[in-house]
């Protein structure tokens, strides 16, 4: 069974007034512990109305959104249920926190939750091991931390929930190059350890093709495809003629096939293109 | 849930009333305020009411953007009518308990009322037809007589478009901050007011520090344009009276002219 499921959901914002705009139009979607999926789309696509579904912070005006086969708007202890088993951490998480030290700011999550206190210590020390934050930045104020260890400790605020599901819009926006990948590997460190799926929108393909186990692409509120990465950057034109790009390896795989040069399709990530190239000259 | 606060909104248009210089406007709304409280017969608020219909006419504002605004102040003109109702000495028409309703409370009422809504209604319309940008500058112009006392007029009118400028930035940021916190199971909905009041500081406190980064960077950016306050600053849009300002004013004047002849009638 799927963990979070939406069946046919709508969303129109500002409805009825001249201002009226479809951000979601009957949209399918399923998501199974363990994937990671990545949500591409371009700006106003509707990506973050969809996810902002996802945990109850929107109310689809048709159709339904379903965490293990509950209906999250059924009653209110299902919406919160929601809220907690899908972690939401929002684009540039880190202007949101506001506790006295890191460790107070992580735990307010699992606060909320109602957990006894031994419990929020447990969970607070998982989080900032997830995101790789020291027992001495714990104690320090969020807002001595870099930017990149703020960004880290407002992601284990989401992460100290446990959720099963965890949603994250654009991570990694604003990072260096080093945060972007340390971020990534501490997200996908959380997946494997808890067998949670993750959603990631994203507008950086190269993390689509490296992190995603499916990549959904959203164009004017539809989710127009939905397919394993070999299938959605296989090319043919379908991404490009939507104003997105294929990640750069599949950019080059399909210039160098456009050469003449025996390159297979379905590659998008540099390492299976250094080897398509490589086995190229065995051949020889 | 943020979005329908209305207070000092501007709704872009091409009448008259919208291109008339914001001076005129100011000078005009004070005049109408003056010639309310002058009000005394029936005949003079008839003629302001037709004065006000005639306005808002020509300025293509709908009329129901206009009662809603009345929406914010209804409470307090129903709590003035009632107190005037039954607190008026005079002949008493109805007597309930120990509640009397006399003829002059009702008519100080209606009149009251009546004073009250057109206020609002009159200096709303100065804000739905007048840019916040156009009003400041009109703000600062017509202080600017006062520089002379040192009377930091341009940097005030620069507060104000700012304040005004970054209101629907920071409603925005709001929104995003409560949904951020609802993710992580904030509660503002149950429980009693010290609670509640308690679970609005992850609100405020990420609401404030961005207010303040905001203000940094602004203050940064514009120093970098050497802002350096309003001595020898000339602007790209120059004020200019027209005829149409001519007309207006003169209208005004009459208008004043003919209260005071309306008041001698009943």
């Amino acid at each position: 069974m799927p963990i979070i499921e939406t069946k046919n959901i709508s969303y129109t914002y500002s409805g009825g007034t001249p201002f009226e705009h479809a951000a979601l139009r009957e949209v399918d979607f399923c998501a199974f512990s363990g994937e990671y999926i990545a949500v591409i789309g371009h700006t106003g696509s509707g990506k973050s109305t969809f996810i902002q579904h996802l945990n109850g912070l929107l109310k689809p005006q048709s159709g339904q959104v379903l965490l293990l086969g509950e209906d999250i708007h059924s009653s209110k202890q299902a919406t919160r249920r929601a809220r907690f088993n899908v972690g939401l951490v929002f684009q540039f998480p880190e202007y949101q926190l506001f506790e006295e030290t890191v460790a107070r700011d992580i735990a307010f999550g699992p606060r909320n939750m109602g957990l006894a206190q031994s419990e929020i210590e447990a969970r607070v020390a998982r989080a900032a091991r997830f995101v790789g934050l020291s027992a001495q930045q714990l104690e320090q104020s969020p807002f001595d931390l870099s930017g990149g260890q703020k960004r880290r400790a407002a992601v284990a605020g989401v992460i100290a929930m446990e959720p099963r599901v965890l949603i994250l819009d654009e991570p990694t926006a604003g990072l260096d190059p080093q945060g972007r990948a340390e971020l990534l590997s501490n997200i996908d460190a959380y997946r494997r350890e808890t067998g949670a799926a993750i959603i990631t929108v994203t507008h950086s393909m190269e993390e689509a093709a490296r992190c995603a186990t499916r990549v959904c692409v959203f164009e004017n509120g539809r989710l127009v495809m939905n397919g394993p990465p070999a299938e959605i950057f296989a090319g043919g034109g379908l991404l490009e003629g939507m104003g997105l790009s294929l990640p750069a390896p599949a950019q080059i795989a399909a210039r160098l096939r456009a050469r003449g040069l025996e390159i297979p399709r379905g590659i998008y990530t540099v390492s299976a293109l250094r080897d398509a190239v490589l086995s190229l000259r065995e051949v020889k | 849930m943020l979005r329908d606060i209305t207070l000092g909104q501007f709704f872009p248009g091409n009448t008259i009333i919208h291109r008339l210089d914001p001076r005129t406007k100011l000078a005009l709304t004070l005049v109408y305020i003056v010639a309310l409280f002058m009000l005394k017969s029936w005949s003079g608020y008839a003629l302001m009411a037709a004065l006000l219909c005639a306005v808002v006419f020509v300025s293509k504002i709908s009329v129901r953007t206009l009662l809603r605004s009345l929406r914010a102040i209804a409470v307090v003109i129903l709590i003035t009518a009632l107190l005037n109702v039954f607190l008026t000495s005079g002949t008493v028409i109805l007597k309930v308990w120990i509640l009397k309703i006399t003829r002059e409370g009702l008519e100080i009422a209606g009149k009251m009322a009546l004073r009250l809504i057109m206020l609002i209604c009159g200096t709303f319309l100065l804000t739905y037809t007048t840019s916040p940008l156009a009003l400041t500058d009109g703000l600062e112009s017509v202080m600017s007589p006062l520089k002379k006392i040192r009377f930091p007029a341009h940097e005030l009118a620069m507060m104000m478009s700012i304040a005004l400028r970054f209101i629907p930035t920071l409603l925005e940021e709001t929104d995003k901050i409560i949904s951020a916190q609802k993710s992580r199971g904030a509660d503002f909905e149950t429980g009693g007011i010290l609670k509640r009041a308690r679970a609005m500081l992850p609100i405020l406190v990420p609401l404030f520090i961005s207010a303040f980064r905001r203000a940094e960077e602004l203050a940064e950016a514009m120093e970098s344009r050497c802002y350096h306050g309003g001595e020898g600053r000339t602007r790209m849009k120059l004020l200019r009276m027209a005829a149409r300002d001519g007309l207006a004013l003169i209208l005004g004047g009459l208008t004043i002219a003919a209260v005071v002849f309306a008041n001698k009638l009943p």
